[in-house]
This record gives structure tokens, sequence and C-alpha cells, in this order.
């Protein structure tokens, strides 16, 4: 038991160095955050302010919050739907990977987690700065708001390599995952809060949404994090993402079992 | 018609990050030389000499140091487009046809390209699909072919506007035997018949030996030969290695006639020979060989670049 | 432009502007043709560029079911906006996008084939490909401008039909001249995609906002050295004849055509430095 954590941790850490080689992409994508950052506050300013100074428990505050929190992140979630993996499931070289002694699913969603985490310390942190920096942030006082949003900012991390994986496993059976892959980029990034937060869609839109696991990957630990809604609220939506973590793991898990049966029928 | 290459202290640094340190490389170092039309050239030097940095320089791609040439008549960097006309390279690790279009395409746009009329390009390719047996892959997208398929299309693509120059870059790196002899055997038909001058790098001293009547031969940037293959020979010795398996172990074959004993493996079992090719042959060493010990299997070594470069070095001091 | 006369050839003839047009033509259509032969891949290349659009539509009308007016314009005033700058950009996409692709010719070293060919480079680059896909989203920007041209409320005349053609095309050449300029910059970054992309796609989201709610810096970044207010806004205003905002006065729609000017004289500007970068040794 001892070993195999080891080397899940091992694989994290590689994940995490993985990263650090990107140096200037990490420049590139601070400068691109900044730039969406700065056009997001002009509009949805515009757009609180036109609704009066508060908009479903936004104002410009929080709304700036929002903002900067959920450009923050976007180094840190998998919101286009492409992995690795998915080439090497399409090209067969997976069957590899199904030899070596660790879980297939464990060990790809431990090594993105460590490249999640890693991303926060070029891109999440300093995107946070330069937004308090230049328009201003408000983050919350009460600690409850830190040890929450650091679980619910984990699992998000953790729920968006999952989904990913279940793209990449589904290469299985379909024989182009491009299609999958298209329409988890445009749903994940649209109903997981990145172009607008989605407290601000129609009734039905919103309901839609929390169909779907997209917003515990990012709207949820923003939310958390800027401490909107309350502690209560804060403590549900961790538990929602809890809930659907459990959910991708578990369908991940049988996706992965069958595919490697699958695999080893074809003889792959 | 004046020279078609003249180079005159043609030099090319790079400034490079060694680690920590920045230092100055210098890939090309004061090369003078001058080609006339209708030569066949070889360029040859070890990886990293300078043979790469000089085509670039003689085609437009890199700006020289310090330096001047002209190639055609014209200066490479500021008359790029009129000297493509009349140039014609093959890289032979980079294609410059259109990777996902059939071959037959890419003759299409590159006649497109030069402007060249309906008749000239049927003729044309008609022509080079003949000698260079392409017809067989003509609508295969170019990322499909063999090694072999695709140098022989990219030979075709550089010499479908006829260029009065044409500039291969290690045309026949990892090509079979009987690729490389028909390749060969193209490019001297093609400088018979339209009198194409030919500048060639290479690895491979068969491609000088059968294609190229002189020699280039660059170290660390440095113009270090400037003659035929028979003065090089004569410089460096024209020494050949031939290997012997035998059928049981032998004392080593010292004194030999004609032949050097250089080393022996397996207790005897391989016995490297040298002789000189000038002096003797290997039909004749072999048989000197076999009269003192059974002979299973054998083979003969080219002498390589490096090893050239090294003697015409060690011969210069 | 005469061809040089080669060992055994004869003549000398002057190539016509059709002559000197063929090489991009023949390249363009063998994009074109090996784009539409595979199928299923162009369909759903076709689809993903639709959707692209539509989500993009989609955040528009969101904030607009919380709010009747933003900027000073209501929803189909701004779809007018929006509209001119997405189809205008998804346009200059069509045709400029794929310069995007230089960093991959710089790594595997096969830029060099362009200098090989007796054209200019650029001219080169930009003809050797078209991504016909981008049609599937000029059509939703195309859709959402139809919408703006028939509800906004602008009172059509020769004028202002005029300022529309002339908003259109200016903002064509502005993106395009984007497009350049990032390409430009591809010889000087390392994997430096995300950095162009900035002006280049924050330009175009910027290019479909009413430049009213901008701050000053802002107004300055994407009003005057990245046009964007130019290809879109401007034009808008003008047709409505709405005052504009402080720093871009309403005539300014007019002055579209500058905007595609200097976007594409900083464009050229940088290619230019860029290609004596990399022939100086660079990269």
């Amino acid at each position: 038991m001892r070993a195999t954590a080891r080397v899940y941790w091992r694989l994290l850490v590689a994940g995490f160095r993985r990263q650090s080689a990107y140096r200037l992409a990490a420049l590139g994508g601070l400068v691109a955050n900044l730039t969406f950052g700065l056009l997001k506050v002009s509009i949805l300013f515009a757009t609180v302010r036109a609704a009066g100074g508060e908009l479903h428990g936004y104002d410009t505050a929080s709304m700036s919050t929002y903002i900067w929190l959920s450009q923050g992140l976007l180094g840190s979630v998998n919101l286009t739907g492409r992995t690795d993996l998915a080439l090497r499931v399409k090209d067969g070289q997976v069957a590899v990977d199904f030899l070596r002694p660790v879980d297939l699913q464990a060990a790809t969603i431990a090594t993105e987690t460590g490249a999640s985490l890693f991303a926060l310390i070029p891109r999440g942190l300093p995107s946070v700065l330069l937004g308090a920096v230049t328009v201003g942030i408000l983050l919350p006082t009460s600690p409850v708001f830190y040890l929450l949003g650091a679980v619910s900012l984990v699992t998000g991390m953790v729920i968006s390599a999952a989904t990913v994986y279940l793209i990449a496993v589904a290469g299985f059976w379909l024989v182009e995952t491009r299609g999958v892959q298209i329409l988890y980029m445009l749903a994940s990034g649209f109903l997981g809060g990145l172009y607008v937060p989605i407290a601000l869609f129609p009734q039905w839109l919103r309901i839609v949404a929390a169909a779907t696991p997209f917003p515990s990957i990012m709207m949820y630990p923003v939310d958390v994090l800027s401490g909107l809604g309350g502690a209560g609220r804060a403590a549900e939506l961790v538990l929602a993402q809890l809930a659907w973590l459990a959910g991708a793991a578990a369908a991940g898990q049988l996706l992965t079992r069958a595919g490697r049966r699958r695999l080893e029928v074809q003889g792959g | 018609m004046s020279a078609i290459i003249e180079a005159d202290g043609l030099t090319r640094e790079f400034r490079i990050r060694d680690g920590k340190r920045r230092r100055v490389l210098t890939a090309v170092d004061g090369l003078t030389v001058s080609i006339q039309p209708a030569e066949a050239v070889g360029y040859i030097g070890a990886n990293g000499a300078g043979k790469s940095t000089t085509i670039k320089m003689l085609t437009g791609i890199l700006v020289p140091t310090a330096g001047r040439v002209l190639t055609c008549g014209l200066r490479p960097v500021q008359d790029r487009r009129r000297l493509a006309r009349q140039v014609g390279v093959v890289f032979g690790q980079r294609s410059q046809l259109w990777w996902d279009l059939p071959v037959r395409e890419s003759f299409r746009i590159l006649a497109a390209i030069h402007a060249l009329t309906t008749a000239e390009e049927n003729d044309r390719t008609a022509e080079l699909v003949e000698q260079l047996e392409l017809g067989g892959f003509l609508s295969v997208p170019v990322r499909q072919l063999s090694l072999g398929q695709r140098m022989r299309a990219e030979v075709a693509a550089a010499l479908l506007h006829s260029p009065r120059l044409v500039i291969l870059d290690e045309p026949t790196i990892g090509l079979d035997v009987l690729s490389k002899q028909r390749l060969r055997e193209f490019l001297v038909g093609e400088r018979r018949m339209h009198g194409t001058t030919l500048l060639l790098t290479t690895h491979d001293m068969g491609d000088v030996e059968r294609l190229c009547d002189r020699i280039l031969v660059i170290d660390h940037g440095r113009l270090a030969y400037d003659g035929d293959l028979p003065g090089l020979s004569r410089t460096v010795g024209a020494e050949r290695v031939l290997v012997v398996d035998l059928a049981e172990p032998t004392p080593d074959l010292t004194g030999l006639d004609g032949a050097r004993h250089l080393s022996s493996e397996g207790g005897g079992l391989r016995q490297r020979l040298a002789f000189d090719a000038e002096q003797t042959t290997a039909a004749k060493v072999l048989a000197a060989v076999s009269d003192k010990a059974e002979v299973l299997d054998l083979t003969v070594e080219e002498p390589d670049i490096e090893d050239v470069v090294r003697r015409l070095y060690a011969a210069g001091r | 432009m005469a061809s040089m006369a080669t060992a055994g050839k004869p003549a000398v003839k002057t190539a016509g502007l059709r002559d000197r047009l063929r090489p991009y033509r023949a390249v363009l259509a063998s994009r074109a043709r090996s784009q539409r032969a595979y199928r299923t891949s162009f369909a759903l290349d076709l689809g993903s560029s639709m959707l692209v659009g539509v989500v993009e539509l989609a955040e528009v009308w969101v904030i607009f079911s919380n709010v009747s007016a933003l900027g000073g314009m209501r929803f189909n005033q701004i779809l007018l906006v929006f509209g001119l700058a997405d189809l205008a950009f998804s346009l200059a996409d069509l045709s400029f996008g794929h310069l995007d692709t230089l960093p991959d010719y710089l790594r595997a070293g096969t830029l060099d084939a362009f200098y090989l060919r007796p054209q200019p480079i650029l001219l080169q680059l930009i003809t050797s490909d078209v991504s016909l896909r981008r049609l599937a989203r000029a059509a939703v920007g195309a859709a959402a401008l139809g919408v703006g041209v028939a509800t906004s409320g602008v009172a059509w005349d020769p004028r202002t039909a005029a300022l529309l053609a002339l908003g259109l095309v200016s903002g064509y050449a502005t993106f395009a001249g984007l497009f350049v300029w990032a390409a430009g910059l591809q010889f000087f970054l390392v994997d430096g995609a995300e950095m162009t992309n900035s002006f280049v796609y924050g330009g175009r989201y910027a290019a479909t906002q009413p430049a009213s709610v901008w701050s000053r810096p802002l107004k300055l970044v994407f009003g005057f050295f990245f046009p964007m207010a130019f290809t879109a806004y401007l034009p808008a205003v003008t047709m409505l004849g709405l005052p504009g905002p402080q720093w871009l006065p309403a005539w300014l729609g007019w002055c579209a055509p500058a905007a595609a000017v200097w976007s594409w004289a900083m464009g050229l500007l940088c290619w230019r430095w860029g290609v004596r970068h990399y022939q100086g040794g660079g990269g």
C-alpha cells in the first residue's frame, strides 16, 4: 500500500516538474490572461452597473474576483479536451501503458494534477496578483473559505483530468474522438463559467449547466475561493464537486477495464 | 560566361550560448572558391564542418558575416527570387514537396511557380518521370512514399525548371545501394545532356567517386583541399580496409604482401587488414589471405569522410 | 518579369498578371481540393467552427438577458457590432489564419524551402493554405450582422450602406494585418504563440465590444495601437448616429481604412525584422 502511494506521489512530482520547462509559454499565458481579463472586466463591470450595481449576488468587486480567479485557473484545467493519452489510444501505444504495474487511470490523473498544481505558480498566482494590482479584487477574510477553497481547487483539477480521461478512453470504441473532444471544448468553457458567471445564465441554462460536471471544474472553485454566498454554500459546492469526482472516477474505471478487455480481445 | 559560383572570403559566424557563456562559432571561415559551369563538385566534410551553412549562403537563406559570394552572377540575398529560377536544390533530410498532396500535384504547382508553358511542363515532366522511374507513384501523397521514392521525386522537383546549377545536400543518405546507383546515373546523364553544374555535399565517398571530378574538403569552416580525387588519394593515401571472417581462430596475419594488419577479434576469427588501393586490389589481398587461412566471409570498408579529413590534416602538417 | 534563359532553352518571355498569379492559384486550389476531399473530417471542422461562433454569440446573449443596454447600445445594436467584427475576423482567419503555422516551419527548418522558390516569402506563406472551415463561423457572424442590420434602427441610405461596406472591408484588412504582425513576431518568440494570441484573439474579442465600456488604458491599446474599435464599433456608432465615447468620437468610423493601413504597416515591419533576424542566423 505504501509502495503504491509512493509511485503516485512520484508521478505527481513528475507532472509538476514537466511544466517548469515551459517558461516563455508561461509568460505568454500571463499576457493572455491579463488581456482577456481586462476586456472581461470592461464588459462585466458595465453589465453589473447597468443592472444597478448588483447582479445575482455579484457586485463589481466580486465580479473582479471571479474574472481573475478564472483566468488564473485557465492553465490548471483542461478546457480543450485534448490529451496525449487520446493519441496513444488511437495508435495503440496504450498497450504498453497497460503493461506497467500502475493503474492507467490513476497514473494519468495523478500526472495531470501535478502539472495543474504547478501551473498555479507561473500562471495562477501571478494572474490573481495582476488583477489585484490593476483592478483590485476582494478575497474573503475567514480561513474557512481558503481551506474549503484549497479542497475545491484540487478537486476541480482532478475532475478536469478525470473527464478528459473519459474522452481518451472512449477512443477504444470510437474511431475518431475529435467530435467528442470539440463538443467538450465548447461545453466545458461555456458551461464551466469561463465566459460569464453561471449565475448570470437564464434559469433553464443554469439547470443544464448543473447537470454537467463542467461547473465543478472551474465555477465552483472560483465561487468557494471568493466566498460568494457564505460558508454554507461553499460547503454545498464542494460536496457537489466530490460527487461529480466520484462519478467521473467510477465511469473512468469501468471504461478503462472494458477498454483493456477490448484491446486484449483484438490483440492490440 | 563567368563562374557559376564565386566565393571570396566567405565567412559566417554564429553567436551561441554555451551554458552560461556566450561564444562565437565560426561555421564558415574565409571560403574562397570558384566553380565553373558544367563542373561536378563534391563538397565533403565532417558533420558540423560548415557544409549546410555554405549552401544556405549560396542560396540566400543566410546572410554572410563577411566576404562576398555570387551565384550564377547574382547576389544570393538581394537577388534571391531571380536566383531561384536558375538554381535547383535538393535537401536530403527536408522535403520541398507538398507533404499531403500527390507527387503529380507538387510538379504541377512547381511548373506554375516557375512559369513553365504547358509544353515545357509536359515535356520536362515526362522526361524526368521516365528517367527517374516515378511513374509508379505519381498519384501517391508524398508522405506515404519510401525514402528512395521521395528522393527521386525531390530530385525531379528540383530539376523541373531545368536550372543551370543543381545543389544536392546529402541526397543519398539512407538510400539502399541500388537506389544510390540509379540516382547517380541519372545525375551523370543530366549533366551530360544539359550541361548542368552539380554541387554535391555528401558523407558517401562512393558518391564522390562516381559523380564528381572536383572535390572541396571543408574542415571546421575552412577549405582543407581543392582538387580532384586522385590528388586527394595521393595526399591522404587511398587506404581501404578488408575485413575477413575466417573459419577458425588464426594468428594475426602480419607480413602479407601489400596489406597491413590492423586488428583481430575473437582470437583471430575476424581480422582487419589495410591496403593501399593504388598499389594493390582487394582481390589480391584476399588471395594472399586465402593462402594462409580459409575465408568464410569478407567486407571491404570504404574510407569514411572523418577519416579522410583527419588524414588530410595529418598529411598537411 | 522575365524568366532567365537556361542552358539549351530558347528565349525570354514576359509574364502577364494572370501568369504571375498562376502559382498562387495552383497551391490554393490544391489545398482547397484536399480539404474538401476528406468529407467527414471537413464536416466536423465546419460544425465545430460554427459552434465556436455560436458560443461566442451566446456570451453576448447571456449578458443581455440580464440587462437591456450596455455601453449605450441595445442588444440589436450590439449585434451589429458583433456581426461586423466576427464576420470580418472569420474571413480574415480564413485567408490568413494559417500564418500561425510559421513556428512549425521554423522548428522543422522547412522555411528554407520557401527561400528556394522565386516568390516573396510572405506571399508564399499567405497563399500556402486556406481554411475553408472558417466559412461556417463566418456564417454565424453574417447571421448576427443580418439581424443587426435589420433591427438596430440604422437609417439605411447610400451613406450608411457605404459605411457598412467600408467597415467590413477595412475590418477584414485590419484583422489580416494582425495575423501578419503575429507571424513576424514569431521569428523572435519561441513557443510564443500565446503572446501573439493575446492581441489576435484578444483583439477579436475586443472588436465585438462597445468601446464605451473600456477603461483608458484599454482604449489606448485596443482603440489605437491594435485598432480594434475601428473594425466594427466605430463604424456602427457612425451608422447609428450615436455619439462616440470619450477619445473615440463617432466620425472616426469613416477612418476605418486608416486602421487597416496602420495594422499592415506594423505587420510588414515586424515581418521584415523577423526575416532579417532569421537570415542573420537567429532561431
